[in-house]
């Protein structure tokens, strides 16, 4: 039998970080007393009318615009409709078949369509279960119902579970940058479904995939994509069929379980919402939002990579970080003579451990460290004016009190110890005749017993020397071997 | 006293104003009058001991009766359903608002059709309203209780739904003026739901220009509806009194429909005094109008199945107390708060949205409605107005139709294209008919439909013709 390929699309819901609700004035919240931001049209009071939130649509086009989406000229909101408490309407407005956006792209995986609709209020079910199946009563809170989300919808294009978590992250991070939302899983803000299939290897058809829900960290769902795909693949080498349904992630036990049919199984009779008129976007709400647009994480992934030269781990790092990354250009520009990857590595890597040294902040741009001084200090390293090592003592003053490093370099006589000199040469000869045991090991072809001498050049400078040069001169005293 | 129930809106506030008369002891005596209702026009009525507070605004104290179907902050809403026993809404509807803003006093709540859905009243889950000219006969519906309030002395005017003909066919079956404005022209925020693309709120007034007057505090764009736009340039009184230079356009189809004798003997005269006044009469064809029922008995019941699920028992109104899980407490509650035209319209709207027969049922159903918007584009740019009969009969007997849900339906067939269209339409009264099989002689109707926000022209053209028309038959009057 073929291998059988993974083919995964993901469904992403955002809530929008509006002031207010999708379709009332209600202000949004979380985490405060149950049904205190309600009122007669998030409850479906007879008679009510929903009205948009125009700053949601606005948080709508800049998603669609950060995706790389088609916005429909006229969009239009369509009733979905269904029974349970959480609906109070009966019915959710969402968009169906012209969504407000269509056809984007966000790094290698294509975006189907992004639409806008109203959340569900949250239910509560007491017992110990957790859902409504076997609990004993269900309480309902409808501060969250009618906050504005938009759902993204990509193409089946992941082949991966690792890939479609690292994806999920790629994504949200974009939609972090763009400022429209928390993005916060654990709260969430954030949910992301995945419809999950495989197929042999090479085929160009689908099989039947099935729907996963409730991953509610990054963790979870590549736990949960990596066991539904073992299952299915065991389902179809043992010669069964994968049934369409769709299943519950338990992040306690690790398992998948089908939904109960009753709670799934609906005609959810889509038509338009009469309540409402097209959404048309007016060019200027299209260019402001395309012109609200940060540099957002793909294309600073790339620039950096192509532009910059630096490596795919450290590009995403800071890609992540904006400010960081703000910080390291800043940096940059200000270090002549210094390699992108040299100013990138010392951000990412020493910056951020000494900061994390200090009281836990790792945020380069809220730190004492200013982008010139520490150009100053990567200039004064590269010119082997002092050595790496430290350097890496300049930083920690710098995180700890900022200043100026040529100031802190002269304060603490850092300044490097070359050969040149003679005075380096007389310590190495010194450490050299400290350790003639290693300068006979040497002598013998253990390269490796030199890192005693060294670190004894190391520990008599105080880390002033160049690693390099040290080696260098004890190598011409004991001669080629 | 009694003198006071003899006047309208405009002479209402004028003497009021005058302070002829207090609005409270104008209060007063209609209050004591829709007290005394005997027609079950009312749900609720003010109580006694009304607001001593000066008038205000131009409509200054004069008293109103208001549709049940629209929300009244503290005052009980039913829309005439036993589902919504005991709801009293947190919030008023804009009309009411913009009513009560400008000076009117809620005097009672009507009574309806459950959910506005019946054409004579007898859906109301609080008994039927019966016609002020004959208490055997329906007064109309959906808004029968408005309609029968104003024809028979219990307020000086009201407000009504008209999703079909809700407002026009009852004024027309009680001999008042009822006016159907543009889909847009007034907010429906506040307004119980039952087919949202197609609800609309109007005036039934005694004449033309207190439905003009009512219209001009009613209309306007409300931030609450996103559907809502308002009229350009507002509503003035009516001053018109000739008809010349306008074209009335008959369709030809009407030749080949079911109306009653007596009806057609009122509609012709009519005509007739069209033509007096310097109007040009001309024959349109709306060939797409005929299927206006069907089209309309699918987009309703769609959007009603759609609108009254939220009335599950959960958040407000009655709850069944046969208990259960809660799907059965969905059910069992629907199934004793909901009547049967209800439920009927709920399930067919279900099933035409269902998925596999949506496009046979609701999308061939908005086509037509896109057909016949064209019927009446195009028949508008030969004509000013579009005139028919209001209904095909006069007032028929209570239970004559109720076995019969397609005959009732059916009567419905002059005033719902114009709801389909969106477009604006009036019935004034034109004249009495003998029913088939005979009795007293009853108020028969005269539609005028205009273009999409032509409200203007339209109640300036009905005004000239109701004067010219003269009627001045009350119920009990002549024939009674």
């Amino acid at each position: 039998m073929a291998e059988l390929e993974a083919v995964i699309g993901l469904e992403i819901h955002v809530q929008l970080a509006t002031r207010t609700k999708m379709f009332c004035g209600c202000e949004l919240s979380f985490g405060e007393e149950p049904n205190v931001h309600t009122c007669p049209i998030c409850l479906a009071h007879p008679g009510v009318l929903p009205v948009p939130n125009e700053q949601a649509i606005r948080y709508g086009l800049q998603i669609a615009a950060a995706l790389e989406c088609e916005v429909a000229p006229r969009s239009i909101f369509h009733r979905k409709n269904y029974f349970y408490p959480d609906n109070p309407k009966a019915y959710q407005i969402s968009q169906y078949d012209i969504p407000l956006a269509t056809d984007g792209r966000l790094g290698d995986v294509r975006i189907h369509r992004a639409h806008l609709e109203e959340d569900a209020a949250k239910m509560v079910h007491v017992g110990e279960s957790g859902r409504i199946h076997g609990s004993g009563a269900s309480l309902v809170d409808f501060n969250r119902g009618g906050t504005p989300l938009v759902e993204i919808v990509t193409e089946p294009d992941l082949r991966g579970a690792a890939e479609a978590a690292e994806w999920a992250r790629l994504l949200r991070e974009t939609v972090r940058q763009l400022g429209v939302s928390d993005v916060n899983m654990e709260e969430g803000s954030l949910r992301v479904d995945a419809n999950v299939s495989v197929r042999p290897a090479g085929s160009e058809e689908l099989g039947t995939k099935t729907e996963l829900k409730n991953m509610n960290s990054f963790r979870f769902l590549q736990r949960g994509i990596e066991a539904e795909l073992q299952r299915q693949r065991e389902v179809i080498e043992a010669g069964g069929r994968i049934e369409q349904e769709t299943l519950h992630f338990d992040p306690r036990s690790g398992d998948l379980t089908p939904l109960r049919s009753k709670e799934e199984a609906h005609d959810y009779r889509y038509f338009p919402e009469p309540d409402l008129v097209p959404l048309a976007p007016t060019e200027e709400m299209l260019r402001e939002a395309r012109e609200a647009l940060p540099e957002l994480p793909a294309a600073r992934i790339d620039r950096y990579e192509a532009e910059l030269g630096l490596a795919g781990n450290v590009a995403l790092t800071l890609a992540t970080a904006p400010a960081t990354a703000e910080f390291f250009e800043r940096t940059l520009a200000a270090a002549e003579g210094v390699e992108a990857k040299v100013v990138a590595n010392w951000v990412t890597g020493e910056l951020a451990a000494a900061l994390r040294a200090t009281d836990g902040e790792s945020d380069a741009a809220e730190s004492k460290v200013e982008p010139a001084a520490l150009a100053g200090l990567l200039t004064m390293v590269q010119e082997k004016k002092i050595s790496h090592g430290s350097g890496k003592a300049v930083l920690a003053s710098l995180v700890a009190e900022g200043g100026d490093p040529a100031a802190i370099v002269e304060r603490e006589g850092l300044a490097q110890i070359s050969g040149d000199d003679g005075e380096l040469a007389a310590i190495v000869e010194k450490a050299m005749a400290d350790n003639a045991n290693a300068v006979e090991r040497i002598r013998e072809g253990n390269d490796k017993a030199i890192g005693a001498i060294v670190g004894a050049v190391m520990k008599e400078t105080k880390g002033r020397a160049d690693g390099g040069e040290v080696n260098r001169l004890i190598k011409e005293r004991i001669g080629p071997g | 006293m009694s003198e006071l129930l003899e006047l309208g809106v405009a002479d209402t506030a004028t003497k009021i104003a005058s302070g002829e008369v207090s609005a409270a002891e104008c209060f007063a005596a209609w209050r004591e009058a829709a007290a005394g209702d005997e027609l079950n026009a009312y749900l609720w009525s003010a109580e006694d001991g009304a607001s001593e507070e000066p008038a205000h605004g131009p409509l200054g104290g004069v008293p109103i009766a208001v549709k049940d179907i629209f929300c009244t902050e503290g005052v009980p809403t039913t829309a005439g359903s036993r589902i919504l026993e005991g709801y009293r809404p947190p919030y008023s509807a804009t009309a009411v608002k913009r009513l009560d803003a400008a000076g009117a006093r809620l005097l009672g709540k009507a009574n309806m059709d459950e959910f506005a859905m019946g054409s004579s009243n007898e859906n109301s889950a609080y008994g039927p309203v019966l016609n002020p000219w004959d208490r055997t006969r329906v007064p109309g519906g959906s808004s029968g209780g408005s309609a029968a309030a104003v024809a028979g002395g219990l307020a000086p005017c009201a407000i009504g739904t008209d999703t079909g003909g809700s407002i026009r066919q009852p004024a027309a079956l009680c001999g008042i003026v009822g006016l159907k404005p543009t889909y847009g022209a007034v907010s429906r925020y506040g307004m119980i739901a039952f087919a949202s693309s197609l609800d609309q709120c109007g005036p039934l007034t005694r004449d033309v220009a207190d439905a003009a007057l009512l219209l001009a505090w009613l209309e306007g764009r409300d931030p609450l509806d996103s559907t809502s736009v308002g009229i350009e340039g507002g509503i003035v009184p009516p001053h018109r009194e000739d008809l010349r230079g306008l074209r009335f356009g008959v369709p030809a189809e009407l030749a080949g429909d079911a109306v009653d004798a007596g009806v057609r003997e009122v509609f012709e005269a009519t005509l007739a005094r069209i033509e007096q006044l310097g109007g040009e009469l001309a024959e349109v064809t709306l060939p797409n109008a005929e299927h206006g029922i069907s089209a309309y008995y699918v987009i309703a019941p769609a959007e009603a199945s759609s609108n009254l699920a939220r009335y599950d028992g959960v958040r407000y109104g009655m709850r069944s107390e046969a208990g259960g899980d809660l799907i059965e407490m969905y059910e069992t509650t629907r199934a004793e708060g909901f009547g049967a035209e209800v439920k009927r319209r709920i399930m067919l709207g279900t099933y035409a949205l269902s998925s596999g027969y949506y496009e046979a049922y609701y999308g061939q159903a908005q086509r037509v409605r896109t057909l016949i918007t064209e019927d009446y584009v195009g028949a508008f740019s030969e004509v000013d107005f579009v005139v028919t009969p209001t209904a095909p009969s006069v007032a028929f007997k209570l239970g004559e139709k109720t076995q019969d849900p397609l005959a009732m339906y059916l009567g419905d067939l002059f005033t719902v294209p114009a709801s389909l269209a969106g477009i604006p339409a009036i019935s004034i009264p034109a004249g009495l008919a003998e029913p088939p099989g005979g009795g007293p002689r009853l108020p028969v109707g005269f539609q005028i439909a205009a273009p999409a926000f032509a409200e203007q022209r339209l109640l300036d053209a009905a005004h000239a013709l109701e004067r010219a028309i003269g009627f001045d038959a009350r119920p009990g009057g002549e024939d009674g």
